[in-house]
């Protein structure tokens, strides 16, 4: 396996050097030279390369699983204490989708303790089946119990795709299960879609800090497992007439054990968490200057009822928790609207943001990227802009308090008169 | 305590730029620097040796030049230094990659404890940690904020998940990932960086670890990239004019339009 430059045929003319996303191939007198130790094996100067035909990639024929043994796109319920995350919900949204481009069923996998009542939601959401595995002993999560249960599960039904939710539960668990499975496994796909010729699953995914989009393919392997972020993907539409099975897994041949256990859960302040299920966010980067000038964007988040975010740059300044983070180190973000303040707009903040429904950028620099994302620009300094944003808001809802005031003072007058 | 911390090196990818005509990545200039992550990992374990004695190793996989890497460890504190590098190791996925280091791990023999970066910042997967644990048959926890407290039976740490910190008990040996928040790295000492200077790499390939050939680089990697793209701005968007007090109108009142305030 590896790949390989065909003399004769290079003319040097150094397509495949600005094809390659990995700074790999270089040429010298006419001649294109391949770094193994840089290569990724893309194929992007083989694609780049069609004219000449001179460069090969030689893939050996790898032993393929019977893929038609495999079937059914399977979704992994995550909840806690009886509550489906929505993340869930949203991947089976998305898992409807790719099942009927296949023909396949969509199952979903519900572990936990005394949680029947949640598969039926799970139902409700777009599944066909639903596989219960409930004990006293999946009551809470553990990394090891749950690779047993689910592994035997795949190893019994065989699923085409199994997805899993890019939560910290679920970038715990998937790598186990795929490492014990011995397939592949992509983590915070962005879109997902089935081959119209092979029906592989064709899983998108930012690399290089977002600066490109990979699409990664697991073409020998099954299942084909990938993780999405929480708000990547829409939830269908919940439909308590939908039918589905739930049926129960008999795990009990499967030893449980417990080499971690959770001891107790410090849940956060109040203030410090939901970004990522805000409806609105209000997000500050280096445009801000200091840590102190955050406040800004506080008492604007304060005004509108937003979560506050921040950049990578922010964070790494020190001004803001990494929970507050946006982008792809961070979080995914898709609120109704995302305030962008101060922030230059990196791809790696880009593509944690770019799906919320209104975004408004306001900074110093009319160039900045984030204005490429944006639906209204603020070109300007956003130490005056925001403050003004807010005293407005802060105007417009004293107004409407001052009208419904009057307006229920009239109310009563009049009630007066009749009265 | 023995402890390994697997290192990875990456391209600083803050720095990174797309040339616009090319759709190609911008590389010139562009470092090769330990994984931030990693140095937490490395932090956490010289803190975890010097209260509880033991060695600390670190190990990488990678081209010859990631040597740079693992000097750096060795200049912070560590005492033995790996890198699996062979030609045969290149295209690795996840997968590949933690077969790779399970492999190594099992040669280096004796260990308490592994510790990674929660992910490295190129490929931002948080796949190998939970992974290579799953490859030694040993029990993990991802994202550790904080360890609390360490016995020769078990340690317990802090994660942190979406819902706030999560006290989880690890028994040893065990496999933990780290996370920013968990200590402030140190810079090298000159005592150190004499002794990094003075000390040799240990260069192991394949066959040193006796990998099975089938499982390891790309042939050994269930992934593989088909396509790289240049991701796509959805729109531009409308710029408004005027003073400050215009502007910030304007806006207000185009999202009560929108209905969202």
């Amino acid at each position: 396996m590896g790949i390989r430059l065909i003399a004769e045929k290079c003319s040097g003319c150094k397509l495949c050097v600005k094809a390659c996303p990995f700074g790999a191939i270089t040429v010298t007198n006419k001649l294109a030279g391949i770094d193994i130790a840089k290569c990724n094996f893309c194929g992007a100067c083989v694609d780049a390369c069609k004219k000449f035909n001179a460069i090969e990639i030689i893939r050996e024929v790898v032993p393929t699983v019977d893929k038609s043994k495999y079937k059914g796109v399977w979704v992994f319920a995550e909840q806690k204490e009886g509550r489906v995350a929505n993340v869930t919900f949203e991947l089976l949204g998305q898992g409807r989708e790719l099942a009927n481009k296949l023909a396949e069923p969509l199952c979903a996998l519900l572990l936990g303790s005394q949680i029947a009542k949640a598969a039926r939601d799970l139902i409700y959401f777009g599944a066909d089946k639903v596989y219960l595995a409930e004990s006293d002993q999946l009551d809470v999560f553990v990394e090891d119990a749950f690779t047993e249960v689910i592994t035997g599960l795949i190893k019994e039904h065989k699923p085409n795709i199994v997805l899993f939710g890019a939560t910290a539960l679920g970038r715990s668990l998937a790598p186990r299960i795929a490492s014990r499975l011995e397939t592949g496994l992509t983590a915070d796909c962005t879109s997902l879609k089935i081959d119209p010729e092979t029906k592989d699953l064709l899983q998108t995914r930012p690399a290089f800090g977002g600066n490109l989009m990979a699409t990664i393919v697991c073409p020998n392997h099954r299942p084909q497992m990938a993780s999405v972020r929480p708000k990547v993907f829409k939830p269908i539409h919940r439909d308590e007439l939908r039918m589905g099975r739930i049926i129960k897994y008999d795990y009990k041949h499967h030893i449980l054990t417990q080499r971690t256990q959770l001891l107790a859960v410090v849940k956060e302040a109040a203030k410090t968490i939901g970004i990522a299920e805000a409806e609105i966010v209000v997000a500050g980067g280096l445009g801000l200057g200091d840590a102190e000038n955050f406040e800004i964007i506080e008492k604007l988040a304060q005004a509108i009822g937003a979560a506050v975010g921040a950049s990578r740059g922010a964070v790494e300044a020190g001004w803001l928790s990494s929970i507050h983070q946006v982008g792809q180190t961070g979080k995914t973000v898709r609120p109704q609207l995302y305030i962008a303040c101060g922030i230059s707009g990196a791809v790696q903040h880009l593509v944690g943001m770019q799906s919320s429904d209104i975004i408004v950028a306001i900074n110093k620099d009319p160039k900045a990227p984030i204005f490429n994302v944006a639906d209204y620009c603020v070109v300007g300094d956003v130490l005056e802009v925001v403050p003004a944003l807010t005293r407005e808001i802060e105007k417009i809802q004293d107004a409407e308090q001052t009208e419904l005031i009057v307006s229920e003072s009239e109310l009563e007058s009049q009630l007066a008169l009749s009265g | 305590m023995n402890i390994v911390v697997c290192v990875k090196q990456v391209p600083d990818t803050l720095e990174v730029g797309v040339d616009k005509e090319t759709n190609t990545l911008i590389r010139e200039g562009v470092d090769s620097v330990i994984n931030p992550f990693d140095l937490c990992a490395i932090e956490e374990a010289l803190c975890l040796k010097e209260q509880y004695g033991g060695m600390v190793t670190v190990l990488s996989m990678g081209p010859p030049q990631a040597v740079d890497t693992l000097r750096q460890g060795l200049s912070l504190g560590a005492e033995r230094a790996i890198l699996l590098s062979d030609i045969s190791f290149a295209g690795a996925d996840t997968l590949a990659t933690s077969y790779t280091l399970a492999k190594a791990v099992k040669r280096i023999g004796c260990f308490d404890l592994i510790i990674c970066g929660k992910q490295a910042v190129d490929g931002d997967t948080a796949h190998v940690g939970p992974s290579l644990a799953e490859k030694l048959g040993i029990p993990h926890i991802s994202c550790v904020i904080k360890i609390h407290e360490v016995t020769d039976e078990y340690m317990v740490a802090g994660r942190m998940t979406e819902d706030g910190i999560e006290k989880v008990r690890l028994s040893l040996p065990g496999l933990i990932t780290v996370s920013k928040e968990i200590n402030e790295p140190r810079f090298p000492s000159l005592k150190w960086k004499i002794n990094a200077a003075r000390s040799e790499i240990e260069i192991w390939s394949a066959n040193d670890i006796g990998a099975d050939e089938s499982k390891i680089g790309l042939k050994g990697s269930p992934t593989r990239v088909v396509k790289m793209t240049t991701p796509k701005h959805r729109r531009a968007g409308q710029l408004l004019e005027g003073s400050v007090e215009e502007q910030v109108t304007k806006l207000v009142s185009m999202l009560r339009q929108a209905e969202i305030l």
